[in-house]
């Protein structure tokens, strides 16, 4: 009887074939690829803008399209790295280090939490949500000094420990977590009890497989918030070694005379920022999609 | 460790029983918190970094709005006086920021939901694998930021005959002069909603994605074989009331995306702030105090204020979506 149930979920849906759709969906349904092509514009443009020569980066109105594309701004991008003190290797290194070790530290601690406060009862519970829900309201302007203060004392300045600790904390992960925690039914998780399973492995074996879809949309958001982060970089980071490819980047386009200046070396760097994104977004959006596909089909 | 799962239950039985008993025995919540400590390990991880980096801060911010701080002189302890100034003299505040947000969240936040609720539904019914790309054509604007803002929406909108709506408009003879959509404080507000209807489909939108593809299929049949006619009706009966939970996570994060939104008014009209004051939030009053005149205390004081308007709105959402249905 138990099994079963978990099944249910990931089936896919066979009723939303298209052939079976009737004429007013096709009509939403084109009007929905409109919309997204038009969604997908500034996309387009990310991807164009770096190859752009200089006399078309600063056409207005900007266009989508490259005329001339040219590798010149990828040649400026790597002539001005390979002339920085530290290596730009480095600042990759820590980017991407600080990025997989915080989608993992995200996700997993998210979980561990969401599980008792969605399924067990304990002194505190509503509390400890209570607090967690508020904090996720609160705005974050307000608390970087604080903050601030609290990294200086713990002593982890200009270590990785100072980019990652501060965002493993994300209490829209165990909200979102704890939602679909709520939904497995609790006699799934008493009859795995019953038959002597421990309850971390209730939580490996049953939970973590159903909340999978929210695992990855976690990760979607805290790789982009990790990857793109330059506020670690600025306030804890004094050491040039441990700053982070978002941060030099930055440190590419201000501090000029000019606005003109290497603003091809900096389109070309955005095409960088950006793709590691656009690539976990597509993996981690399929996995949710394939996981229901699969079991569906057997 | 097998008996830890067993003390579960038995906690769960000992929960229930304590109202029965004498209440508010510090041993008896002593031994209820040691049967539960597995409960306890599981969270631990995540409270600490939370109590440490959010917890703490969030605390000294809160104590902050009772207080004169300038982040030069220490702190001086004022009570109530930023809250006073707040509701009877700030007329920025009063006349711009409070009004405008309202506006904005009553009229941004909704339109928003109801707009990701929709476009995730509709794309649960293409085929799977192109859902994938229909996904990331919605969630683009909070994967690009900044960018898609520049290059697809301040050429659109931009106030002389040159931007794209404009010379649209003039060339159809719906307008003879050329409106200042960004810049005029009539239309500032317009363009605010609009844009950021746009780039509603965040994070709410995918988990309500993946909330609508966790639907048993069987209810589906079950709901035709009762009658259920239209696709509306599917979605009204079956597909929102077994997604409660991913619905209201969806309306919470409509809410603290709507009332957090600060920058887009600067960031349309060009101007700091907005042209009379037109698109003025709450945000961008705290940014003001906080980053330009160094009040941090009165910043502070408007956090909690706007803390306390989402808190509110929060309730009304947990009215509508939180009951647990299967419990």
């Amino acid at each position: 009887m138990a099994m079963p149930l978990i099944r249910k979920p990931f089936r896919f849906r066979r009723r939303s074939k298209l052939f079976r759709m009737s004429r007013f969906e096709k009509v939403v349904v084109f009007l929905l690829v409109l919309f997204s092509a038009f969604m997908l514009l500034p996309l387009v443009y990310i991807f164009n803008h770096a190859f752009k020569p200089y006399e078309e980066l600063f056409v207005y109105p900007p266009t989508i399209w490259a005329r001339n594309p040219s590798f010149q701004n990828f040649v400026e991008l790597f002539q001005m790295t390979s002339d920085s003190v530290v290596p730009v290797t480095r600042y990759i290194f820590n980017s991407l280090s600080v990025a997989v070790l915080s989608v993992i530290a995200v996700t997993g601690v998210s979980a561990l939490c969401a599980y008792p406060l969605s399924k067990h009862k304990f002194p505190g519970d509503k509390l400890v949500f209570a607090t967690i829900m508020l904090t996720l309201l609160f705005a974050p302007e307000t608390v970087s000094i604080p903050r601030y203060l609290v990294v200086s004392h713990l002593g982890i300045m200009n270590t990785y420990w100072g980019h990652i600790l501060p965002m493993v904390a994300v209490p829209v992960g165990v909200f979102l977590m704890k939602q679909f925690i709520d939904q497995i039914p609790n006699e799934l998780l008493e009859s795995a009890r019953l038959d002597g399973a421990r309850e971390i492995m209730v939580f490996l074996r049953i939970v973590v497989p159903v909340i999978l879809p929210a695992v990855a949309t976690i990760g979607i958001i805290s790789f982009q918030s990790a990857w793109g982060n330059t506020e670690t970089s600025t306030l804890f980071m004094q050491d040039e070694q441990m700053k982070t490819f978002p941060f030099f980047i930055s440190t590419l386009t201000t501090n000029m005379a000019n606005n003109v200046a290497r603003q091809g070396a900096a389109a070309a760097a955005a095409l960088f920022m950006f793709i590691p994104n656009l690539i976990i977004f597509l993996v981690f959006q399929s996995k949710v999609i394939a996981t229901m596909a699969h079991s569906g089909i057997k | 460790m097998s008996e830890s799962s067993a003390q579960i239950l038995k906690n769960n039985d000992a929960h229930s029983g304590m109202a029965v008993r004498t209440r508010g025995k510090a041993s008896e919540l002593l031994r209820e918190m040691w049967r539960s400590r597995l409960s306890y390990l599981f969270i631990a991880p995540f409270m600490l970094c939370f109590i440490v980096f959010i917890m703490i801060p969030v605390v000294c911010a809160f104590a902050l709005s009772f207080m004169s701080y300038n982040s030069l002189e220490p702190p001086r302890f004022i009570s109530w006086s930023n809250f006073r100034y707040m509701i009877s003299e700030d007329l920025l505040f009063l006349q711009y920021a409070l009004p405008n947000t309202f506006k904005f969240a009553v009229i941004a936040g909704p339109c928003g939901y109801v707009a990701s609720f929709l476009l995730a539904w509709l794309i649960t019914i293409l085929p799977g694998r192109s859902r994938k790309w229909f996904a990331l054509a919605m969630y683009s604007p909070s994967l690009m930021g900044g960018v898609a803002m520049t290059i697809v929406w301040l050429p659109l909108l931009s106030g002389d005959r040159i931007g794209y709506l404009n010379s649209f408009m003039l060339e159809w003879g719906f307008i003879s002069d050329p409106v200042l959509w960004v810049t005029s404080k009539e239309h500032l507000m317009t363009s605010m909603i609009v844009v950021t209807l746009w780039s509603s489909m965040g994070i709410g939108f995918l988990a309500m994605m993946a909330g609508i593809l966790n639907v048993n299929p069987e209810l589906y049949e079950a709901g035709r074989l009762d009658g259920i006619k239209s696709r509306l009706e599917e979605i009204w009966y079956i597909t929102v009331p077994s997604m409660k939970p991913q619905m209201l996570f969806g309306a919470v994060m409509a809410i603290v995306g709507t009332f957090k939104a600060g920058s887009i008014g600067t960031e349309l009209s060009g101007m700091n702030p907005t042209p009379q004051y037109a698109g003025h939030l709450i945000m961008n009053q705290i940014d003001d105090y906080g980053f330009i005149r160094f009040e941090l205390g009165y910043a502070s004081a408007l956090s909690v204020f706007l803390l306390l308007l989402m808190y509110l709105s929060n309730k009304f959402c947990w009215g509508l979506f939180g009951s647990k249905g299967d419990e």
